[in-house]
């Protein structure tokens, strides 16, 4: 089972529910945490656990040749991104700008534009019991996260096949890094707070998600502050909320200090018992 | 020497554009012939990246001795415009094309 | 004309309720530019009335004939992101996937492939409640946040504060560290980091302000819930002491700000006690910084 925890709004609460639950769950067996959110990822300051595996994380860029190139100029006229030029006598390749489609290598005449693996960012797996975390950063200045999404799901795939349940936390908003991240997931669960803001983005992340045809689910975070927009809307809609955790101070305290919180809140451990509830009844796979 | 201006207007009044990849024109002068024209490079605001190497490009056609800018050009144009021999002065972004130009006669701009 | 950025790398610092009360306080100086364009939610305190809106395109995405398609698989071959499905025997590109490069267009025999221009998004001119204008935008469903749509944002804005004659554009940017944060910097005079004294909001603010420092531009520093953890409070300060970043203010942890959000006010039109004077001070500080500059 793969679970996706999104969002529209950034900061509500989706590295908070997604360690929480992940640990929670890993008291009774294994679970795969996966923190997607490779602009920003925060998951590895609460889970913490013995380093397995590093690795550096590259895509592909081309890289120009003179030995045989005849500056035909066709790799910039191929290149969609401009990340190929051709300036007086030589061939420029800005690799931010790259996609990676190959066209450019592909289609020289004289194979002047290898293919060559640029390092994007850091890929991390650390284990804690029965919980595994993988964690991917991209490096500063890259500017493109879905790559690096996309080889750390394979990553995840590949290594935790047997796995029976993942948790992925994705990157909040609505464009690509966010379809890339949830894409293969089962479920996706929003996570929201019950202000407007929260309600703006949450329809945009439910238009999203309808848009990708995922199955999702809503868990409304600090619960008790804003109003009941959000619970109408999801009412109205037909979108299940299947928790509500309460705002308190003492949440955001232990949250600003990297802890987590399911130990030392009963009313939050009570909100992920009903998530998980609703996770293994799995009635949600039937609705389409 | 043939001198470029990033601006935002196309004559010696018009305000420098501080920013080089993605400047409205470009407004060229000859000193030795004493001719003025400029560029429109209005249309790199389809671009979505690249436009640095893209007005470099373009900057490139014409040749230039000396650029005259605002900011600076970001890192993918600066890479760019190290493939040729031009010299490069910032800082004239708050001021008139005319301005800019006396301010670099007198050596009152950093280079680049 | 001068421009300022404020950018938090972490969601939920509190980022648009503080540029939404700048803006409120600048009153006529002052042009808007939303600029977080995938989640933007300034209009939901400011008022605007959209006056002019305008399709925004970027990227293309593949579409093929299937009149002329001869199914040669050729297109399918060359497509580095499975973009080209077969779907009842027939070569189908999923726009979610394609990446629109436009590879398989120039290697198609019989020419069946076109590259349409996507209409990704609107951007908007509005005026708003304190009579001046801002500029916002909504990207759609899936689009690729290049940091397209944010220039254009930030270039209406400026040209409408050139022609309006406006001291100032404050820009609300956007999250991560990315094309649309490199956008939305782009051109500032100085940034305001908005953050919270938490391990993922100290943590975050490291991050982007790395993407700040290669931008070469002033920032300062607003520490928000403040009271919520002295201690990483005070690691906060000491990192902003170390790089030269202005303390602007700390600000309390304080309800009211979810409070005015929900009536559809800036937290300095709910507040008249100490926020109000808190944020007002920071507005008149950022603003002697910028203008000596």
């Amino acid at each position: 089972m793969k679970i996706a925890i999104a969002s529209g709004k950034g900061g509500t609460g989706k590295t908070t529910l997604s360690t929480n639950l992940a640990a929670y769950l890993a008291e009774e067996e294994t679970v795969v945490l996966t923190d997607l959110d490779v602009e920003e990822p925060n998951s590895g300051l609460f889970i913490h656990g013995n380093l397995i595996n590093q690795e550096d994380k590259y895509k592909m860029v081309p890289q120009w040749n003179s030995e045989k190139c005849i500056l035909c100029g066709d790799c910039q006229k191929v290149c969609n991104f401009h990340a190929v030029i051709r300036i007086t006598d030589s061939i420029m390749v800005f690799p931010q700008l790259c996609h990676s489609c190959y066209a450019c290598s592909e289609l020289c005449p004289t194979g002047s534009l290898p293919m060559i693996p640029e390092k994007m960012g850091e890929l991390r797996e650390y284990q804690s019991g029965n919980l595994h975390f993988v964690e991917s950063k991209l490096d500063i200045g890259q500017e493109q996260a879905v790559p690096l999404i996309a080889q750390t799901l394979r990553y995840v795939d590949d290594k935790f096949s047997e796995a029976e349940l993942g948790i992925y936390d994705s990157p909040p908003g609505t464009s690509c890094p966010v379809i890339e991240a949830t894409k293969d997931a089962d479920l996706v669960i929003l996570v929201t707070e019950p202000t407007p803001f929260g309600l703006h983005d949450l329809k945009l992340a439910v238009e999203t998600m309808r848009e990708l045809k995922k199955l999702f689910a809503v868990v409304v975070n600090r619960y008790g502050i804003g109003n009941d927009d959000v619970l109408d809307y999801c009412r109205t809609e037909s979108v299940p909320v299947i928790a509500k955790i309460p705002n308190s101070k003492r949440i955001a305290r232990l949250y600003s200090q990297g802890k987590l919180l399911y130990t030392e809140i009963p009313e939050l451990k009570a909100q992920l018992d009903k998530i998980i509830d609703y996770l293994r009844d799995q009635s949600w796979r039937a609705a389409s | 020497m043939k001198i470029v201006f990033t601006a935002k207007g196309a004559n010696w009044e018009s305000a420098i554009d501080p920013r080089f990849g993605r400047t409205d024109y470009f407004f060229v002068y000859n000193e030795e012939s004493n001719e003025v024209s400029t560029v429109d490079n209005r249309a790199i605001a389809e671009t979505a990246h690249g436009a640095g190497p893209q007005t470099a490009q373009k900057l490139f056609e014409l040749k230039p001795d000396v650029l005259i800018t605002g900011n600076g050009p970001g890192g993918n144009a600066a890479r760019v415009l190290a493939q040729g021999n031009i010299k490069i002065y910032a800082g004239a972004g708050d001021m008139t094309v005319k301005d800019a130009y006396e301010a670099y006669k007198k050596g009152e701009l950093q280079e680049f | 004309m001068k421009e300022i950025v404020v950018i938090s790398g972490k969601g939920g610092t509190g980022k648009t309720s503080i540029t939404a009360s700048f803006a409120t306080l600048g009153g006529r100086d002052v042009v808007v530019a939303d600029c977080d364009v995938d989640a933007a939610d300034m209009h939901l305190l400011l008022e605007p009335d959209f006056k002019t809106a305008e399709d925004f395109y970027s990227g293309e995405i593949a579409e093929i004939d299937q009149d002329a398609c001869i199914q040669c698989g050729k297109c399918a071959e060359v497509c580095r992101f499975d973009a080209i499905p077969v779907i009842d025997g027939k070569y189908i590109v999923q726009s979610l996937d394609c990446e629109g490069c436009g590879y398989c267009a120039r290697v198609c025999p019989v020419e069946a492939i076109a590259m349409n221009l996507q209409n990704v998004g609107e951007w908007y001119i509005s005026t708003i409640k304190t009579g001046s204008s801002m500029v916002h935008a909504r990207l759609g469903i899936g689009a690729e946040n290049s940091g397209k749509l944010v220039a254009k944002v930030k270039n209406e804005a400026k040209r409408i504060a050139e022609e309006q004659n406006r001291e100032l554009v404050i820009v609300d940017g956007s999250p991560g560290i990315g094309c649309p944060v490199v956008s939305s910097l782009s051109g500032a005079n100085f940034v305001v980091l908005v953050t919270e004294p938490t391990v993922s909001g100290i943590h975050d603010l490291k991050r982007v302000y790395q993407l700040v420092r290669k931008f070469g531009i002033k920032a300062g520093c607003i520490i928000n819930k403040a009271d919520l953890n002295d201690s990483v409070a005070a690691q906060i300060r000491e990192f902003l002491n170390e790089n030269d970043i202005v303390h602007i203010v700390d600000l309390p942890y304080d309800e009211s700000f979810t409070e005015a959000m929900t009536r559809g006010k800036t937290i300095v039109e709910f507040d008249k006690g100490e926020l109000y004077t808190l944020i007002r001070k920071s507005w008149e500080s950022i603003k002697d910084i910028v203008i000596s500059q």
